[in-house]
């Protein structure tokens, strides 16, 4: 009894602000939007067929889901291989985890604007140092092609750095003997790799991918932003695509079922997670 | 024996590069705060060092009431959280009822749909109880979180029951227990959690955009992107000095305290 005393604080508060509005966004999803005097009607699966006609958000699934390919393994490897430099004897070790680190610590926000700067058609640094090479100017946040990658390199340089610090924890639970072994045996640097520290560090990898992967979905902030989805839709994503639908068109219940989308999504994840990691996260 | 010492050294000079294009962006935002706006695309060594960029950007935005509204807000989510996790974690890790095992799975639903996914029904919610454009509407839905709630429980398990036993029979009620035993051996996990919650509200924008259209609201990032978005002129100088400044309490609190940061990060992430 003192138990759910205790918890209801917190229960009502979650109720209120997770459990409620997912319910009821998937109901909210079956109507139509409210105009004036005009109430919502049910009008059953026809946001989803509208869905299902509308290119953008077929271009907002692409794009996330190339978001998430490239963003995800492109940290982790990043991720990891910082982390074996830093955990090796390398000169400097301080200097470089604070340059791997950093990035973390600044908000997206902060980032993006420092990036636009960075991105700057003609006089940016990046543009700078290609036309130092020889190459011509590129516009890259203003041109279809360039523009999700360059927001896909902001979620790299902002993530691969955290995820290092976890990588690192993980190296440093290695039995040293296990080297020492390797070493004995005369095991070349790949081998050792392969066979000691990628298994040993696989449940971190694990953890790691399912955190970035759910990160993947909900980027948002560098979109507002740096490129405001544009150009052409070059760069929306499904949370930027529902932030649009719901406080600049105010299409509510268009918004509803592309939040149901977008929480199916994140269910998915949940049950893969639920199955390949549950063996190594104990929710004892 | 030579090669393999300069396969070392390239190797090194390699790591160094890379670790020098990671800070570049970062680096050039430096530069350009805290020169001139004639050489923030320009570099000469002997160009002059300024702070004018930095007062030009305290001056043309309400950058003071911006930091006075992010430092209410991240302290009041901070103490919110501890009170309302703790009270949660300590029921569900030491007053065993009849569906805390299903509380707690409906609980960690949160770590998966984040308030942020969220943004059309909370602020529905927040309408009806007239919270729009108020710091508390901020917070409120990430007081009661999943992932605090997570880690206290974890903590308090492994905090021997007979801590509790003593307690009772000194004659401390339940909040004294919490008080006294719980809360000073799991300092620790406090500190962690705090860390981490407040570099997450420090940095969080989506909530806050939607939910803030005044000044006394806005919190720093908000604060930036309407700075930055409506025309400077594109005087990067003063944008690079504005994002540098938002982020600076941050960067330096880090910068002094690295170790607690990165053991709170993985604490809090290990589970």
């Amino acid at each position: 009894m003192q138990g759910w005393l205790l918890a209801l604080p917190a229960v009502v508060l979650l109720a209120a602000f997770t459990h409620v509005p997912a319910v009821s966004t998937i109901i909210d999803s079956f109507f139509s939007t409210p105009h004036g005097r005009r109430a919502a009607v049910f009008v059953g699966l026809d946001q989803y067929r509208t869905m299902l006609a509308d290119p953008i958000f077929w271009l907002a699934l692409r794009n996330n889901l190339l978001y998430a390919l490239i963003t995800v393994p492109v940290s982790i490897a990043l991720a990891l291989t910082m982390a074996l430099w830093v955990n090796g004897r390398i000169k400097g070790r301080a200097a470089l985890r604070l340059a791997f680190f950093t990035p973390t610590v600044l908000p997206m926000v902060a980032a993006a604007n420092i990036w636009l700067f960075f991105y700057t058609p003609d006089y940016g640094l990046l543009n700078q140092i290609i036309r130092a090479f020889g190459f011509g100017s590129i516009n890259w946040l203003g041109s279809t092609s360039t523009a999700l990658p360059a927001l896909m390199a902001v979620t790299i340089w902002k993530e691969a750095g955290f995820f290092m610090v976890f990588f690192l924890a993980a190296l440093q639970q290695v039995p040293p003997v296990l080297y020492e072994a390797a070493r004995m045996e005369n095991a070349d640097a790949w081998t050792v790799f392969r066979r000691i520290t990628w298994p040993l560090v696989m449940p971190t990898t694990l953890f790691v991918a399912v955190n970035a992967l759910i990160n993947a979905f909900r980027v948002v902030d560098q979109v507002i932003a740096m490129t405001g989805g544009g150009p052409d839709n070059a760069t929306t994503l499904l949370l930027f695509y529902i932030y649009q639908v719901a406080f600049s068109f105010w299409d509510t219940a268009y918004a509803a079922a592309l939040s149901a989308v977008l929480l199916s999504v994140l269910g998915v994840i949940a049950l893969v997670q639920f199955f390949l990691l549950d063996r190594k996260v104990h929710y004892r | 024996m030579i090669s393999g010492r300069l396969i070392k050294l390239i190797s090194t000079a390699v790591v160094w590069l890379f670790g020098l294009i990671w800070a570049l962006p970062l680096l050039y935002a430096i530069w350009a705060a805290f020169h001139p706006s004639a050489f923030a695309t320009n570099f000469h060594l002997l160009a002059p060092l300024t702070t004018e960029n930095f007062r030009r950007a305290w001056s043309a935005a309400p950058f003071g009431r911006y930091f006075l509204n992010t430092v209410l807000l991240v302290l009041g989510i901070m103490i919110a959280q501890f009170v309302i996790c703790t009270l949660a974690a300590f029921g569900l890790a030491r007053r065993k009822f009849v569906g805390s095992e299903v509380l707690f799975a409906l609980i960690l639903v949160q770590l998966m749909v984040t308030p942020d996914v969220l943004i059309l029904e909370n602020y529905r919610t927040l309408q009806s109880l007239n919270l729009i454009d108020t710091l508390t509407g901020i917070g409120l839905p990430y007081v009661a979180s999943a992932f605090g709630i997570f880690l206290l429980r974890q903590n308090f398990k492994s905090i021997p029951s007979e801590l509790d036993d003593a307690a009772r029979i000194e004659g401390a009620g339940t909040l004294q227990t919490i008080w006294r035993v719980y809360l000073p051996l799991a300092r620790p996990v406090y500190v962690a959690y705090g860390l981490v919650s407040v570099s997450y509200h420090w940095n969080n924008f989506l909530w806050p955009l939607i939910v803030t259209n005044s000044v006394e609201t806005r919190p720093l990032t908000v604060g930036l992107q309407v700075f930055a978005s409506v025309d400077q002129g594109v005087d990067w100088s003063v944008i690079s000095a504005a994002a540098l400044m938002t982020s600076a309490p941050l960067m330096i609190a880090f910068l002094l305290f690295q170790r607690a940061f990165i053991q709170s990060f993985l604490r809090a992430g290990i589970r």
